[in-house]
């Protein structure tokens, strides 16, 4: 459970070819804290985050999460199975079994990877589907759904797991406007659990409101983080302040 | 010019009908052995296995590239020299080993494509929540990559219905082979082959009927 796990990760390199899309990212997460990542696109963000799933294999780095350590170096596939077990994650495009209706997408891995019973992955995943609000869908597949129902089905997906860490790889950037404000109400409502989660995204007002820690990335290097108010309010760095200036066009 | 022996035909559909149920089960087995080798040598392609993938490619471009005649008799006439024990093999059994090979490196390589065709997201969910290799390709992979590639592994299937007649060069007597026995005794080679060509076409057009109406059921169940 996520309530007393420390996470840290040192050192975290990726490159693609000579690119270097991150570079030797330090980043310590106490329990519980949830931290959003805000940058412009194509500085690493979302690679952080695929990174620490090993989506995309690191380069080099230590990622531990309580008392498994992974150096990414060196990482045989039982330690990458056993972070990732460790570790939720929440698609973009939702990536929702496309085979599965709502309930098998959220048992499936109840039961293949956790070994848990039929009966009881399903009444998780009842609860889940409770809390996210689409009991009546637990039968639809994918395809029926409405993109936003179709990623609060991937975030219950992810919740079911009782992950130690929750992935947010721009949760809302695919969906259509009509459907962003169901999806965040969604998220507040995790965050407001104390799940540790790392968060990518580009709603600016929803990271200030949700977020312990707003971490400002470009060129694959942390460039500045701070509470909200200090990153939004009063930005330390000049990169930061251009930025802002453009996603919030004042400034 | 001589007019067709009408009655002479009649006569012969019910003894070609008779080896119906004999091709359709050496194409049946034959299709089911493929299908499973097919999807194991699609795998492993897939997953690009060190040294076993150079072999299966060699494999499939072997029985892909020389014709199933000479297959054929390459198993049933040219093994037993070098394996002794290979010459109890009997006809028909030759005949379903030379079919499942031969077929299962066409259909390994459509369960190739299909299983390259099913989006990438769905391999990153699987491995986002720790499945193995293994449980995501069985779980998730290859029920969609079945989807995709069943259109074509069902033509296939008409495929291995109409080659199962090469048998016959086997001294199997199958439909075919029966055919060919009633021409060599009446003569009459115009009239019999007739008669079992337009059995084979029949049985294929059933065959296409019960595809089109389980394609029809099976997009109905998760379009997407």
């Amino acid at each position: 459970m996520s309530t007393d796990c420390h996470i840290t990760i040192q050192g975290l390199t990726k490159t693609f070819g000579a690119n270097t899309v991150l570079n030797a990212i330090d980043l310590a997460l106490e329990p519980g804290e949830r931290v959003a990542i805000i940058g412009p696109s194509g500085t690493g963000k979302s690679t952080l985050l695929r990174c620490l799933n090993f989506l995309d294999r690191p380069d080099a780095g230590l990622i531990t999460i309580g008392d498994h350590r992974v150096d990414a170096a060196h990482a045989s596939r039982a330690e990458i199975l056993a972070l990732r077990r460790r570790t939720g994650f929440v698609f973009q495009n939702y990536a929702l079994f496309a085979n599965k209706t709502a309930r098998q997408n959220i048992t499936e891995g109840l039961i293949t990877v956790r070994g848990w019973s039929r009966d009881r992955a399903e009444e998780r995943a009842d609860q889940v589907l409770a809390s996210i609000g689409l009991t009546d869908k637990a039968d639809s597949y994918p395809a029926s759904l409405s993109g936003g129902q179709q990623q609060r089905v991937g975030i219950g997906r992810a919740m079911a797991m009782d992950a130690d860490l929750l992935l947010f790889d721009e949760p809302t950037s695919a969906l259509d406007p009509e459907w962003v404000g169901e999806v965040l109400d969604l998220i507040r409502q995790v965050a407001d659990g104390r799940q540790t989660m790392l968060i990518v995204t580009h709603e600016m007002q929803f990271a200030r409101e949700i977020a312990d820690r707003v971490i400002f990335m470009e060129g694959g290097r942390i460039v500045e983080q701070g509470p909200p108010a200090q990153i939004f309010d009063a930005p330390q760095d000049d990169r930061t302040r251009a930025f802002l200036r453009r996603v919030t066009g004042n400034g | 010019m001589r007019g067709l022996d009408v009655d002479y035909m009649i006569g012969l559909v019910p003894i070609i009908l008779g080896y119906v149920p004999k091709t359709l089960a050496m194409a049946s087995v034959a299709m089911v052995l493929a299908l499973i080798l097919a999807v194991l040598l699609a795998i492993v392609r897939v997953l690009k296995l060190p040294v076993v993938d150079q072999a299966v490619a060699l494999f499939i471009s072997f029985f892909r590239g020389t014709p199933l005649l000479v297959q054929l008799f390459l198993f049933y006439y040219g093994l037993p020299q070098l394996l002794p024990t290979l010459s109890k093999i009997d006809g028909v059994t030759a005949a379903i080993i030379g079919l499942t090979l031969h077929f299962s490196a066409y259909m390994a390589e459509s369960i190739r494509a299909a299983i390259m065709g099913v989006d990438r997201s769905q391999w990153e969910a699987s491995e986002s929540i720790g499945m193995t290799r293994a449980q995501m390709l069985r779980r998730i992979i290859l029920p969609q990559a079945a989807r995709i590639a069943a259109p074509t592994l069902m033509n296939y299937y008409i495929d291995v219905i109409k080659s199962t007649s090469l048998a016959f060069t086997l001294g199997v007597t199958e439909m075919m082979g029966a055919a060919q026995k009633e021409a060599a005794g009446s003569f009459l080679y115009l009239e019999a082959f007739l008669v079992v060509a337009v059995i084979y076409w029949l049985l294929v057009e059933a065959f296409s009927f019960l595809q089109r109406r389980l394609e029809t059921r099976m997009n109905r169940a998760f379009a997407r």
